[in-house]
């Protein structure tokens, strides 16, 4: 009798929920009906695993992609993708994206008057190692401003998207940097209800990984959902 | 246990980060199957389009295989078949996929599934990913899926793609209101 595969459901207060009065946005774009549950069939427990062709050498460092070095702070972010059981998750896509170090996307519909950086495109990937372990070498970004409230800023970010071991392991998230004075006033931050889980956002800074006269380290594991084998039901 | 690292909105500058080229195009012309577009607009509350979403679809192949190591079915796989597809909408908030419909894939209890795409919706404004799935209304197994049989029938059809030509499908994707599409907590 083959086994069958489960993911536990996430714990009450660790996603955001997708109706978020202080996050203007949502308003119009949050389902009104209630989810409906459904089994997880081998549509969910299967899913991409490595949608890219080749990584290229240079796409886990964001700091080389152009002739110049972007301006700014260089900084080293790695970490683990890891499942809740701490099991590494390896072989797997992580893909980021962020603002350059004046708080500026190299996106057509950003506004900011803030400069772009000719030598900084702001989007990288890369492919977990055999325990899990990535690494990014990138610039510190800026925070910028949005227009969701009177004076609204976003905390400094770093876009994370990750694939993980199935469709249900699935993450788009942002990693954020210790002591931001913005945290208080972000509602996309404060959207998580649970304060230890809005806390697994934030990265450590981390003498081990900051490199001497060259570039300060963070580190940032990723915890995705896990699977456990079940006996088939009959 | 550890505890997960919880979702954030992909937020509008995504695109330069994401976008895949081609990402589009989930089977080659040479894959074995019933060639299609499957193509739509995403809409909000207020039946606005959304020119910042960016669609996920995942899916068995022709012969209802997916390309992964929990699928032991003996069925083949096609090389020129992955299952995966992501595309940004455009300014009009539209869409569009080139696939193959998907074979019947193993259910709950022993059933087989009707074909389906499995489909995950990013955008500014969600701060998480929703998730639904694409049917056929042309499909005669519909009856027999164990997951659209937990779908209220007044609401089934915001999960059927319907054909508006030949080998073109229609799907739209609404996040909210009155046709508001179902979608699933997985």
């Amino acid at each position: 009798m083959p086994d069958t595969l489960t993911y536990r459901r996430p714990p009450s207060g660790t996603h955001p929920p997708n109706d978020a009065p202080g996050y203007r946005s949502t308003a119009l774009r949050h389902p009104k009906e209630p989810l409906i549950i459904i089994p997880q069939t081998l549509s969910e427990i299967t899913g991409p695993a490595y949608p890219y062709g080749r990584i290229q050498t240079t796409d886990n460092d964001l700091t080389s992609q152009h002739t110049g070095e972007p301006l700014g702070e260089r900084i080293i972010v790695e970490g683990r993708v890891l499942d809740e059981d701490g099991r590494p998750i390896p072989d797997t896509l992580v893909e980021v994206w962020q603002a350059n170090a004046a708080g500026r996307y190299a996106h057509r519909i950003d506004q900011h008057a803030a400069p772009l950086d000719p030598n900084f495109a702001g989007a990288g990937r890369t492919i977990t190692d055999d325990e899990g372990r990535y690494r990014f070498v990138t610039i510190r970004p800026g925070a910028y401003p949005w227009r969701n409230h009177d004076n609204a800023w976003r905390p400094a970010h770093i876009h994370f998207s990750l694939f993980g071991t199935s469709f249900l392991s699935r993450l788009v998230t942002q990693m954020y940097f210790p002591g931001d004075p913005l945290f208080p006033y972000d509602p996309i931050f404060n959207s998580i209800a649970d304060a230890r889980a809005r806390e697994r956002l934030i990265a450590n800074f981390d003498l081990t990984v900051t490199k001497p006269e060259w570039a300060l380290g963070f580190t940032f594991d990723i915890v995705l959902r896990g699977s456990k084998a079940t006996p088939m039901e009959k | 246990m550890r505890g997960l690292t919880p979702f954030q909105t992909l937020g509008p500058f995504f695109d330069f980060g994401l976008v895949i080229p081609d990402g589009g195009i989930v089977a080659q012309p040479s894959a074995a199957g019933r060639h299609m577009a499957i193509e739509g607009t995403v809409f909000d509350g207020a039946g606005a389009v959304l020119p910042d979403a960016l669609i996920e679809i995942w899916q068995a192949n022709a012969a209802g295989r997916y390309r992964h190591q929990a699928d032991e079915h003996g069925a083949p796989l096609d090389p020129a078949f992955e299952g995966f597809g992501r595309v940004a909408t455009d300014d009009l908030g539209r869409f569009a996929f080139t696939t193959v419909r998907p074979g019947r894939v193993k259910g709950p209890e022993g059933s087989l599934q009707a074909p389906h795409l499995a489909v995950g919706v990013l955008a500014r404004g969600l701060l998480t990913r929703l998730v639904t799935r694409i049917y056929f209304e042309d499909e005669s197994s519909n009856g027999e899926d164990a997951v659209l049989a937990l779908v209220p029938p007044a609401r089934r059809p915001t999960l059927l793609a319907r054909e508006i030509g030949a080998g073109r499908y229609h799907f739209d994707i609404v996040l909210q209101g009155t046709l508001e599409t179902v979608f699933f907590d997985v």
